[in-house]
């Protein structure tokens, strides 16, 4: 388990309610990858058509936004802490 | 009796550029005559020329000012803290505390943080809120129990029973009222002292400047993407500090913009398409994480006004109820916001309905 995901609560249906699962480590592609393999769905949720991460759901690496590291070619470590934050309005 | 005397930067000078020096004196009358014989050129700078407390001159005993003591008779005991403060020139004049608003902040006023010179920020403070909902509910109540002195609340809304789980400004007997007025209603009877101004419109591109201009600051507590990147955009090209809070089901954010430190493009580029991530009416939310959020936007609106702290600023503040984390990560500027980055595309506000795909609640007419 090389890294943990945190899922936020509008995904947990996908994950059964988990809201910590582990990742696989190598770039946050493939941590995506492997997301979708276990928890079909995911991936859709998280990138567009044309694989783009989509710009209302930030995915952090040790709290720091990919879009500032590397997008979707933000390398993972072992024990990396993966954070998914959708947008919400609600007031 | 030896006081301790706090000296502001105009009058440094005269006491060899100390910030505090001791004096000697029963009352604040002996410890001021005592300062003149240290500190020759001292009486001149506080007394008028019939040897008065000077009236652009304001003396605090332990953050207490002394017209709401006994004045320059008030009794001073060894360790006492008394400050001298000069008016700022260019100001309207200083804000009087009654002994009203003396008692009712007391708590504020004992804390060094916060001081009669940091209630009276407060009170010469303004804050616009934007919805008189969820957020801007417990936001409203806390700023006006502290005495911010004009807040302003935007709200086109009617109370209906769906709001009474979450929304504290309303009451029952407020179902059918306009949300604005219920408001008001309630943030006067909790306090007096505070200028409740009512927006009853719902807030557009049309009307952002110049509601918005009318403020120090703003606090977010809209419900739809939409008004959250039009309060977004008008903030920022007004130069005015946002206070961002949004709750869904069991989950809140909050985070504070200020001008040039990033904003809410920086944080989401773009929204959702309509649907793919629920409103409060679809999803629902917890009332009490309302407070929870609304408290943390309070409070840094509160801090920015006293300048103390940290605000969070450049971070992203996490909630999660059900597993009871709080978690910050980082919020950047980006060089490629196109409202706030380096070479911006946006210089005015545009049309955000367009912009998220969907309307605006209410904000065209029918």
């Amino acid at each position: 388990m090389p890294v943990s995901v945190r899922i936020p609560q509008p995904l947990r249906g996908l994950t059964g309610n988990l809201s910590i699962v582990p990742g696989e480590g190598g770039t946050l592609a493939s941590c995506i990858e492997g997301l979708e393999s276990s928890y079909p769905g995911m991936r859709e949720r998280l990138m567009d058509e044309s694989g783009q991460l989509r710009r209302f759901v930030n995915i952090y690496v040790n709290g720091d936004d990919v879009r500032f590291i590397d997008g979707l070619a933000t390398p993972l470590k072992d024990g990396d802490e993966v954070s998914i934050v959708p947008a919400v309005a609600g007031g | 009796m030896s006081v301790n005397v706090y000296i502001p930067t105009p009058f440094r000078h005269l006491v060899g550029n100390r910030a505090s020096v001791k004096a000697e004196g029963a009352t604040v009358r002996n410890v001021l005559e005592n300062l003149d014989v240290q500190f020759p050129g001292f009486r001149q700078q506080v007394f008028d020329t019939e040897g008065h407390l000077a009236h652009h001159i304001n003396v605090y005993v332990n953050q207490v000012e002394i017209e709401n003591l006994a004045g320059e008779a008030t009794p001073v005991a060894s360790g006492d803290e008394v400050a001298v403060i000069p008016a700022l020139a260019g100001g309207a004049g200083p804000t009087v505390m009654t002994p009203e608003m003396v008692e009712r902040y007391s708590r504020h006023l004992i804390m060094p943080q916060v001081g009669s010179v940091g209630q009276r920020k407060i009170i010469d403070a303004s804050v616009l809120i934007i919805g008189a909902g969820g957020l801007g509910s417990p936001v409203a109540l806390y700023l006006a129990l502290a005495g911010v002195g004009r807040i302003g609340i935007i709200d086109f809304d009617v109370v209906d029973r769906t709001n009474l789980q979450r929304q504290i400004l309303h009451q029952t007997a407020d179902i059918g009222k306009r949300k604005v007025i219920s408001a008001r209603e309630t943030l006067e009877a909790h306090n007096p002292n505070v200028n409740v101004v009512v927006h009853e419109t719902p807030i557009t591109s049309d009307n952002a400047f110049e509601i918005l201009g009318q403020y120090d600051m703003v606090v977010n507590g809209a419900d739809n993407f939409a008004t959250r990147y039009l309060v977004n955009d008008a903030a920022y090209l007004l130069k005015k500090p946002l206070i961002d809070g949004s709750i869904l089901m069991f989950d809140g954010q909050a985070t504070v913009y200020l001008p040039g430190k990033g904003c809410y493009r920086c944080l989401y580029p773009a929204p959702p398409p309509p649907g793919m991530v629920p409103s409060c009416a679809e999803a629902g939310v917890l009332g009490a994480m309302c407070a929870t959020i609304g408290s943390i936007q309070a409070t840094e609106v509160l801090k920015l006004i006293l300048g103390v702290g940290d605000l969070l600023v450049n971070r992203l503040l996490l909630y999660d109820a059900l597993s009871l984390e709080f978690r910050i990560v980082k919020v950047r500027r980006d060089p490629e916001c196109p409202l706030c980055g380096d070479n911006p595309t946006i210089h005015e506000l545009i049309d955000y309905e367009e912009f998220c795909g969907a309307p605006i609640p209410h904000a065209t007419p029918a």
